[in-house]
């Protein structure tokens, strides 16, 4: 199953899938930094300082951070911080995850498939990029699957 | 940032200064129509979200690679994109780009492959520029076709291939592996579904030394060291000299880029190449040695 085609993503997720998939790769690069632009780094009342090392993205080269905001049994908002100021990439993804992932049900969140981040980079990404943005999917999801455990 | 001390390109004892310029160098000369500034990153997002005023992207995956082979473009490709750039025989071409510069040597590597010997790369690629404020724009440039003529590609000089890696491993002479520690000792090889840089076996070609690419740089503003740094990482640490015949070699060759120029241009080696095919070649060749 690639991520294209999962009939389970969240539904903005899939919505902005199908977005992506009509774009040719200027478009797409265009309309990630558009999402890079509209990035909004976590408040400090939920991050705190220094940052917990288990918020820390591993792999990602743009030191992404990722939090998860909510009450048990509800539904979960996500906060990043990218401390790379090149990270653009990761700025943008952190962007497309919070938009799409963040108030939907975690057993979705759990289940995204690592190589959606293909959908939206392109298969040519190159490896150290690719390892750091599926880090950060992978933070999400576990965070998300604590979540329900703590709940 | 820099500290006010650090030095010159002119005083920090490199074997080829003028193969450097600083960034206030570029920002004199972005109106001169003998020079083009050309940016080559690693994330293709970069230069569209902003890049210096005039500059030209030169993208690795799609203008400088073959699209069918796992080769470079050849010459009447490269001749073609030269063209479409605007860079004439005649320009002198400044490199720059993400991560240290290391996709602008990578490019630099390739355009050397062709003899575009009119090449520099500004120290401390776009971190740099940045970080000093300097004018970035969206907008994106263009200029007149030019006539370019190139020789056809030299494989020879600066680059080698898989058996002739083989035969220098087999000599005994040195190899520098410039990727992380992790994928030296092959605890990581590549990361999981990722679909064009899978390697089925980890670790390095054995008798290579370690030396990752970005030691040769300043974290925190992408310029290169001094030679006098780059001698102790080089010399004094691995006990290279620069009598040396060298092949540096990463993954797909792209930091092992990084490692040569430096090695060539900084330091003066005369025999370095690159060994592109590097561990995704190797990694996935039958009977090939490999240490751990």
């Amino acid at each position: 199953m690639t991520a294209a085609t999962s009939p389970d993503l969240p539904a903005p997720l899939a919505a902005l899938v199908a977005e992506f998939t009509a774009l040719d790769r200027a478009e797409r690069f265009e309309l990630l930094i558009e999402f890079a632009d509209r990035f909004r780094p976590a408040p400090a009342e939920i991050t705190g300082y220094p940052y917990a090392e288990e918020h820390r993205v591993t792999h990602c080269e743009s030191d992404a951070y990722v939090w998860a905001e909510g009450c048990p049994g509800s539904a979960l908002k996500f906060h990043f911080i990218v401390e790379n100021p090149q990270g653009l990439s990761a700025r943008a993804w952190a962007a497309i995850l919070d938009e799409t992932l963040s108030g939907q049900p975690i057993e979705q969140i759990a289940a995204v498939p690592p190589d959606i981040v293909f959908a939206f980079f392109g298969r040519e990404v190159a490896m150290g990029r690719g390892q750091g943005l599926m880090g950060m999917l992978a933070l999400v999801q576990r965070l998300a699957r604590n979540h329900r455990k703590g709940a | 940032m820099t500290s006010p001390s650090a030095p010159t390109i002119a005083g920090r004892g490199y074997a080829r200064p003028e193969v450097l310029v600083d960034t206030a160098w570029v920002a004199q000369h972005l109106n001169d129509a003998t020079v083009r500034i050309v940016e080559s990153n690693e994330d293709p997002l970069l230069y569209p979200s902003g890049h210096i005023p005039g500059a030209v992207q030169v993208d690795w995956t799609t203008d400088l690679n073959d699209q069918v082979r796992r080769d470079y473009i050849d010459r009447s490709a490269f001749e073609r994109l030269m063209s479409r750039a605007g860079i004439s025989n005649g320009t002198t071409v400044v490199f720059y780009g993400d991560k240290s510069n290391w996709w602008a040597t990578y490019a630099f590597w390739i355009f050397q492959l062709f003899g575009h010997t009119r090449a520099k790369v500004m120290d401390g690629g776009r971190l740099k520029w940045e970080k000093e404020g300097r004018e970035l724009t969206r907008e994106v440039p263009s200029y007149p076709a030019s006539s370019y003529t190139a020789p056809e590609r030299d494989d020879t000089a600066i680059r080698i291939f898989k058996d002739a890696v083989l035969r220098h491993q087999q000599a005994r002479l040195p190899l520098i592996d410039v990727r992380s520690p992790q994928e030296y000792s092959g605890e990581r090889t590549h990361m999981p579904e990722y679909p064009q840089e899978g390697v089925l076996r980890g670790g390095h070609i054995p008798g290579a030394r370690s030396v990752p690419w970005a030691r040769a740089a300043n974290p925190e503003d992408g310029t290169f060291k001094t030679a006098e740094q780059l001698r102790d990482l080089y010399e004094r640490e691995q006990g290279l000299k620069p009598s040396d015949d060298i092949v540096a070699y990463c993954r797909i060759g792209e930091r092992s880029s990084h490692t040569w120029f430096v090695l060539t241009y900084l330091l003066g080696y005369p025999r370095v190449r690159n060994y592109d095919g590097s561990w995704t070649e190797w990694g996935n060749s039958v009977n090939v040695p490999i240490e751990k």
